[in-house]
């Protein structure tokens, strides 16, 4: 029976879009917010890809002394991969946050930009204007920004809510583990590089460096580990000194992991990798537990550790020695400026000549910098922006970080909180670790930049956790009344 | 969980703080030190960015001896010396890595275009965008004079295996020709690769040491051409070339059973000659007795007058003589006892130019040149002339200097008239030169049976038209053998007719 007090056709159908079906949205009939948002993230975006022809433009009015046409093709690229992925947001993420892509692409962009500069200055003057697209270390990084770009968009399209990934926790756990491990157990020939063993070496030409992926798995079984823990860590304690202390043997857990980055330090001689994975789980664990004595154990243990490797490194030396070493060369890099000292000198020498405003982009002589490529990377740009463009950049990394840290506080369910926070602290960790490194304000260790150096492991895995950030992002802020994801 | 999420923010926040706040330290306000550190190589490509100066010997319109030509590099010039091997070690050599030397060193600043003399071009750089070459350097070299003097030593007629030539101007200090041998060639020690060290290794190891410049940092015993500075001094001791001295065949000094004997027995058997004789002849006793009739003061007086003890003497240019290029001390060696009176026997070797006594060559032209200068001693340089990138305007002249008084004119005009008499009568007759009035004196080692006399050949000596002084000279050939003083002799002749040559005649 139909009564006259019932919505009017007319109402009904004006209302169709507001309704619960509409949380399956398409390209055409979008939410007004979501669409609000993704315009804005598409502006965003087109800014970006602006600013990085500008930079290939200077690049190449700097070294060839003209700008030919070819600046054009990286840009196009990248723009043509980052629009792909907006189209993606669109579809599957349509409330995620704006800011996010952009920034990214941004500098994802400039790595590119920078690296494909680097090539032009190994190139005799004569050759220069006709580098191909995908040559060299530039237009290898564009291949993997394609290949980093599309696993981003895969994880989107297919991993609909972030909590599914708690369902596969143990899984990935083991599988971190073992990936941070197996650099470690494998011959050198296999696993190192510069010193570090990091890597999985197929043939001569192909390498990844499996701790990049083993940071998401291992931060993925954190989340989901202290989820289900956090009540009987934060709850069962003694109070020493003013400051609850956790019951013996709930440190189980912490203890392993402490051992593990230990053994990362020691036998794959890389204190960075070992500092993030240990701040990663200290910093999960005090958020999930809230108790401050988890920062002041971790502290000390991290701390007592590396000074205890040191004293070692005079006293015993063997697997110590190279971690004594990079210690020596930060107190005084100056003291073998040729030798140990030579990386560290000529990447604080790139720096300082670039000085406050840089030489401009493809005016330096970046290349003087040894590993500018990887490491070095901030370095070498450094020498062409300056003092503004890099304190640009950390402005760059600074927003990705707290647009995690925000879609952390704003999510509704545990473990999204704790993944979001992680991911966004661990990208802080590792921006401070390289970065600190390279201006010597910390012992130089072996990192990658993310999103600038040259590398696919380390910019697929970034994009990856980008797009973990977006998923948990956009169930942050789909609003309720769309059906988004419940409490 | 919340609360926590914020702390976490604050701590990243604090951490960027520290990197930024790093940044700051070493961009900032370290970025000086380290954008001029030792250490970076981009100071290096920063000077190859601007074309280096021209260096350029005194004739006008001749080819420069050091030039920067365009590459297609990362450093944008290679520099390159036409001159080669002669001018080597007046002009030295600009190394990618490591010093410079020689004039490339000392008139860096001209050349390289950071003076602050071509201030006004880097300025118009700034707004034209474009790299204005560096300053040119115009030397004191005579052209002629300086390939005479290199190829005359390289091809020594007595095979002596090192040796070095110096001309001077006497009535400015104008240094007209430079050469030491043997010598090096400077182009492969500028290459841009990893050779230019290679090259620089193999000379180093080299025998007879051809990076050393031996007219300025080698010092030899002067020998017979030190009975000059003997007769200035007895010239000062109200003595005169007609002056009556015992000569002889041996004369034995007074606490010593050694006798000094002549060249030849036939030099100055008489037992009495003039000082004038004495020094024409080159009679070693004359000179003994009458070197310890004078004593030590006297000879020491006399040979600072004329420049000895002088370590702080530098050769470039004269706005800034504390630069240039570092000119080793000549000396007497010890003519007292331990108690402070004359030790005679030492004397008496000492003032035949043996013992212990040691000059440069330039130190010996600087006195042939101070004698034909009525004794006013100027003071050597090398850079005549500094001018901007387009080769005309003016940015430095020379002004000549005295350095010292050295003896009165009248001594000097009496030295002269017996230094003449050496070239027209007596052992120097090699270095006459046609239409000039040539005085001089020579000098051989094996003089005397001392073994650590070695065998110099030396040549000191002078040239004047129409009372003017035109140049002077000295020339030491090393391990010369027999005739080295003869040899030395006639290359100064050459040298100073080549002088002669450049000024046009005059």
């Amino acid at each position: 029976m139909t009564t006259p007090h019932t919505a009017p056709p007319a109402a009904a159908a004006a209302a169709v879009p507001e309704t619960p079906a509409a949380a399956k949205p398409s390209l055409l009939r979008l939410d007004p917010a979501a669409r609000r948002v993704r315009r804005t993230e598409l502006w965003l975006l087109l800014l970006a890809m602006a600013m990085v022809a500008g930079y290939l433009a200077a690049v190449e009015a700097n070294m060839l002394d003209t700008v030919t046409m070819d600046f054009w093709y990286p840009v196009g690229v990248l723009t043509a991969v980052f629009l792909a992925l907006h189209v993606v947001i669109r579809l599957r993420a349509p409330f995620a946050d704006p800011v996010l892509v952009p920034t990214v692409a941004l500098l994802n962009g400039l790595g590119v930009a920078f690296l494909r500069r680097l090539d032009l200055g190994r190139a005799k003057i004569d050759d220069r204007p006709e580098l191909a697209i995908f040559a060299g270390d530039g237009g290898k990084q564009l291949l993997w920004t394609l290949i980093a770009v599309t696993g981003a968009m895969a994880l989107l399209w297919f991993v609909r809510d972030h909590r599914e990934v708690s369902k596969y926790a143990w899984t990935l756990g083991l599988a971190g583990i073992v990936l941070v491990l197996l650099p470690a157990v494998l011959p050198s020939s296999v696993s190192e590089v510069n010193g570090a063993k990091l890597w999985i070496r197929f043939g001569s030409f192909f390498a990844i460096q499996p701790g990049e992926f083993a940071k998401l798995m291992l931060l993925a079984f954190f989340a989901y580990y202290l989820v289900r823990k956090r009540e009987v860590l934060a709850l069962a304690s003694r109070r020493f000194l003013g400051i609850d202390f956790p019951r013996g043997r709930d440190l189980g857990p912490v203890i392993v992991v402490w051992a593990m980055s230990l053994l990362v330090l020691i036998f794959e001689k890389d204190l960075g990798t070992s500092l993030l994975y240990f701040g990663m789980f200290v910093v999960t664990l005090y958020v999930a537990t809230e108790r401050v004595s988890w920062l002041i154990i971790g502290l000390v243990l991290f701390f007592g550790g590396a000074v205890l490797a040191y004293l070692l490194a005079g006293a015993v030396g063997g697997p110590f020695t190279n971690f004594g070493q990079r210690v020596e060369i930060w107190l005084d890099p100056f003291a073998e400026p040729y030798d140990r000292g030579y990386q560290l000198v000529q990447s604080m020498l790139g720096l300082g000549t670039g000085g406050m405003f840089g030489t401009g982009p493809g005016a330096g002589n970046p290349l003087l910098v040894p590993e500018v490529r990887n490491d070095f990377i901030f370095a070498g740009m450094g020498e062409e922006i300056g003092l503004f463009g890099l304190t640009a950049m950390l402005a760059l990394y600074l927003l990705v970080v707290s647009r995690g840290l925000r879609a952390a506080l704003a999510v509704r369910d545990s473990f999204g909180k704790l993944l979001a926070g992680g991911l966004a602290f661990t990208l802080a960790l590792q921006v401070f670790v390289i970065i600190g490194g390279v201006s010597k304000l910390i012992p130089l260790t072996g990192q990658t930049t993310p999103f600038l150096s040259a590398g696919g492991s380390s910019l697929v895995a970034n994009w990856l956790l980008i797009a973990l950030l977006l998923r948990i992002s956009d169930a942050a802020r789909t609003p309720a009344s769309t059906g988004g994801v419940r409490r | 969980m919340n609360a926590p999420l914020r702390r976490v923010g604050v701590v990243v926040m604090v951490l960027f703080g520290l990197l930024f706040a790093n940044l700051n330290w070493v961009q900032a306000y370290k970025g000086n030190d380290y954008r001029t550190s030792p250490y970076n190589g981009r100071v290096q490509i920063d000077e190859y960015d601007r074309q280096r100066g021209y260096i350029m010997v005194s004739n006008p319109g001749s080819k420069p001896i050091a030039l920067s030509t365009a590459t297609k590099n990362n450093l944008k010039y290679l520099r390159s010396y036409p001159g080669g091997a002669a001018y080597a070690h007046v002009i030295g050599y600009k190394p990618v890595n490591g010093t410079a030397t020689g004039v490339e060193q000392l008139e860096n600043d001209i050349l390289s275009g950071t003076s602050d003399k071509l201030f006004a071009d880097r300025l118009r750089d700034i707004f034209t965008g474009s790299h204005t070459a560096g300053g040119n350097v115009t030397l004191t070299l005579s052209k002629t004079a300086q390939d005479t003097a290199y190829e005359q030593l390289v091809k020594n007629k007595i095979g002596a295996k090192s040796g070095a030539v110096v001309a001077l101007d006497p009535n400015t200090g104008a240094i007209l020709a430079l050469a030491s041998f043997p010598s090096f060639d400077p182009n492969p020690l500028v290459a841009h690769d990893a050779k230019a060290s290679d090259a620089y290794k193999r000379l180093e190891g080299q025998a007879g040491n051809p990076l050393l410049n031996r007219a300025l940092q080698e010092t030899y015993p002067p020998a017979s051409t030190f009975k000059v500075l003997v007769s200035a001094a007895a010239l000062s001791a109200n003595r005169n070339p007609d002056t009556p001295l015992l000569a002889g065949p041996g004369y034995q000094a007074p606490g010593t059973t050694h006798i000094i004997r002549n060249a030849t027995s036939s030099t100055c058997p008489q037992e009495q000659m003039t000082l004038k004789e004495a020094l024409t002849v080159s009679c070693n006793t004359a000179f003994a007795r009458l070197g310890v009739e004078l004593g030590s003061q006297r000879l020491n007086d006399t040979a600072r007058a004329f420049g000895f003890y002088d370590d702080s003497l530098r050769v470039g240019n004269l706005s800034a003589t504390d630069r240039g290029m570092r000119v080793e001390e000549s000396v007497l060696g010890p003519l007292t006892t331990s108690s402070g009176g004359d030790d005679k026997p030492n004397i008496a070797i000492s003032s035949i130019g043996l013992n212990e006594v040691r000059v440069t060559p330039l130190q010996n032209a600087m006195v042939a040149a101070a004698i034909a200068n009525d004794c006013s001693q100027m003071r050597p340089y090398l850079v005549e002339r500094l001018v901007g990138p387009d080769l005309t305007t003016g940015l430095y002249a020379a002004a000549p200097k005295e350095l010292r008084r050295s003896c009165t004119a009248s001594e000097a005009a009496q030295l002269r008239e017996m230094m003449v008499s050496v070239v027209e009568n007596g052992t120097g007759k090699k270095a006459q030169i046609n239409g000039y009035v040539v005085g001089g004196k020579t000098g051989t080692g094996t003089a005397d049976e001392e073994a650590n006399a070695g065998s110099d050949g030396w040549f000191i000596g002078f040239a004047m038209k129409d009372g003017r002084a035109v140049a002077a000279v000295a020339v030491i050939l090393d391990d010369a053998g027999k005739g080295g003083s003869g040899e030395a002799a006639r290359i100064a002749g050459l040298v100073m007719k080549g002088v002669i040559e450049d000024k046009g005649g005059k």
